[in-house]
């Protein structure tokens, strides 16, 4: 005891692998946490364990079979990737689409927006102790599983879109399966709320903790709701609008905050402004064809070609440097965890263990996506 | 005096909570939503686009529509399709003609992207709906398509 008055312990800090496995962290993100007690010093992502060189399997790939690897990378938004890499060939090409695919994109890419930020609010809550929360969000997933896998035949690695519009024409159900999972999914948000967003225990464990400024955000490159959390205007589909969404009215989500609450909130703020984007096209998807016809092989003209979209976590952007030949001579994907990530040392500093698993959960990190 | 209301809002929430919870667990009956999966094998109906794996559909002169002009060998972005072909003496014309030996087909490499089912020209191959492909051996999983024995429906041209 009067060791301890006289402070004469000698403490020191100690280095803590969280990871590669680990229940907490979405997937196998190595976490090299230097510690004091439990006030955190230094956080140092280490990366690699699930690299798969797609970006040097692009090279090799004609452009209609790289369409297929982005599923691999950030696979909660599937067809968002599927698209950036759809539009950057058509940009290259010159190739407008029809009114039809443009529409029939938006609604499935504003679908697998939702499903990603429900599977994003089932992790969150169970990472911070509501196990509950999973299984209510898995229901609800599955309606846009089944609307995907009748359409696409797939229920994850969907490789719909390809160059020049879609691999297959609407299942016939299809309209009449959306505007049912639009009914079911407006009366399942606000049971959300009651269930993890009004909870004490939610609330204490994320408001303030994981203070992220503006100025940061901007800094670091953070895009996606991370960056709306803070007050940063950095939605692609409203700064530079692709597909279909120049017709639809929709509100960027933004909450000047900056802490994982807010990170939170501007989530389930996004799947109603998804929900009301889908509303306005599921009655008036415009007749005619579901592709334009390209050349067997694909040979985009000489030059190099950028297209980004805004999928669930951030700003996808591919860039393509062609030579004039069937395969890019390089293709670089500008990843938004890569860059969501790199601002993880910088706010969990001086916070507990436990508050490093609620920012890691507000972030929505998919692993895959990160190391590519 | 925050100490009390503290535990006063908690519990609260928490019946707020628990009566979303209970209000589900009343209904559980009427609203099942979760399948028995390995018993209900029999009545399991996956959806007609499902990609289960690549199959060659045969008629009942065990006659395929495949003419082995490896588009779908070509498509493939990971080599799961190999064709092994030869030109053979066709008996309805007597001329030389180009016709497969074997179809091969790795379900083990193939990742389900239907990009040679899009470029089949005589839609020779399709997708089929069964879900369970684990097997012991990985051996199993490369597959012949064409039936031994089977050979090209006549009027089938690239």
């Amino acid at each position: 005891m009067e060791q301890l008055t006289n402070n004469k312990i000698k403490t020191e800090e100690y280095f803590i692998n969280m990871g590669p496995q680990h229940p907490a962290a979405h997937g196998v993100l190595r976490l090299l946490l230097t510690i004091d007690g439990e006030i955190i010093k230094n956080v140092d992502p280490d990366l690699g364990y699930i690299h798969r060189s797609i970006e040097k399997m692009c090279e090799r790939d004609s452009y209609q079979q790289i369409v297929h690897l982005t599923d691999r990378m950030d696979y909660l938004s599937s067809h968002i990737n599927n698209g950036a890499v759809c539009l950057a060939v058509e940009k290259a090409l010159q190739l407008e689409v029809t009114d039809r695919v443009k529409v029939i994109r938006t609604i499935f890419d504003e679908l697998t927006r939702i499903a990603s930020h429900l599977l994003w609010w089932g992790v969150m809550g169970m990472d911070l102790g509501a196990l509950t929360t999973y299984f209510y969000a898995f229901r609800d997933r599955e309606m846009i599983n089944d609307i995907f896998e009748e359409t696409c035949g797939a229920r994850l690695t969907m490789n719909y879109y390809i160059p020049g519009g879609l691999m297959f024409d609407l299942h016939p159900n299809f309209v009449n399966r959306v505007k049912k999972f639009l009914v079911d999914i407006k009366e399942h948000l606000p049971e959300y709320d009651r269930l993890l967003t009004g909870n004490v225990i939610f609330q204490k464990r994320t408001k303030g903790i994981g203070m992220l400024s503006k100025e940061d955000a901007i800094s670091y490159g953070v895009t996606g709701p991370v960056a709306r959390g803070s007050g940063v205007h950095c939605d692609v589909r409203k700064t530079h609008p692709y597909h279909a969404y120049d017709r639809v009215n929709f509100e960027e989500a933004l909450l000047p905050e900056g802490d994982t609450f807010s990170r939170y909130k501007v989530r389930i703020k996004e799947m109603w402004e998804s929900i009301s984007i889908v509303e306005q096209l599921i009655d008036n998807i415009p007749e005619g064809d579901i592709k334009v016809p390209t050349k067997a092989v694909i040979k985009l003209p000489k030059g190099e070609f950028y297209q980004r979209v805004e999928t669930a976590r951030g700003e996808l952007g591919v860039y393509i440097n062609s030579t004039g030949t069937k395969n890019p001579y390089r293709l670089k994907f500008r990843s938004p965890g890569f860059s969501n990530l790199s601002v993880l040392n910088h706010i969990s500093k001086g916070g507990k263990i436990g508050d490093l698993v609620a920012i890691m959960a507000s972030f929505d990190f998919v692993i895959p996506d990160i190391d590519r | 005096m925050s100490y009390f209301s503290d535990i006063y809002n908690g519990i609260k929430t928490l019946l707020t909570g628990m009566r979303v919870t209970g209000g589900h667990f009343v209904r559980i009956r009427s609203e099942n939503i979760t399948q028995l999966y390995p018993d209900n094998r029999d009545t399991l109906q996956m959806f007609e686009r499902f990609r289960g794996e690549v199959v060659m559909p045969h008629d009942e002169n065990n006659e395929h529509r495949c003419t082995g002009c490896q588009s779908c060998e070509i498509a493939c972005p990971n080599g799961s399709i190999e064709i092994i072909w030869d030109r053979q003496v066709d008996p309805a014309t007597g001329k030389k003609k180009k016709m497969i030996d074997k179809h091969i087909y790795h379900l083990s490499m193939c990742t389900m992207c239907g990009l040679c089912i899009s470029a089949c020209p005589t839609d020779a191959i399709v997708w089929a709906q069964n879900y369970e492909n684990a097997v012991y051996d990985r051996s199993a999983l490369t597959k012949v398509l064409n039936q031994p024995g089977s050979k090209l429906k006549a009027g089938i041209e690239e």
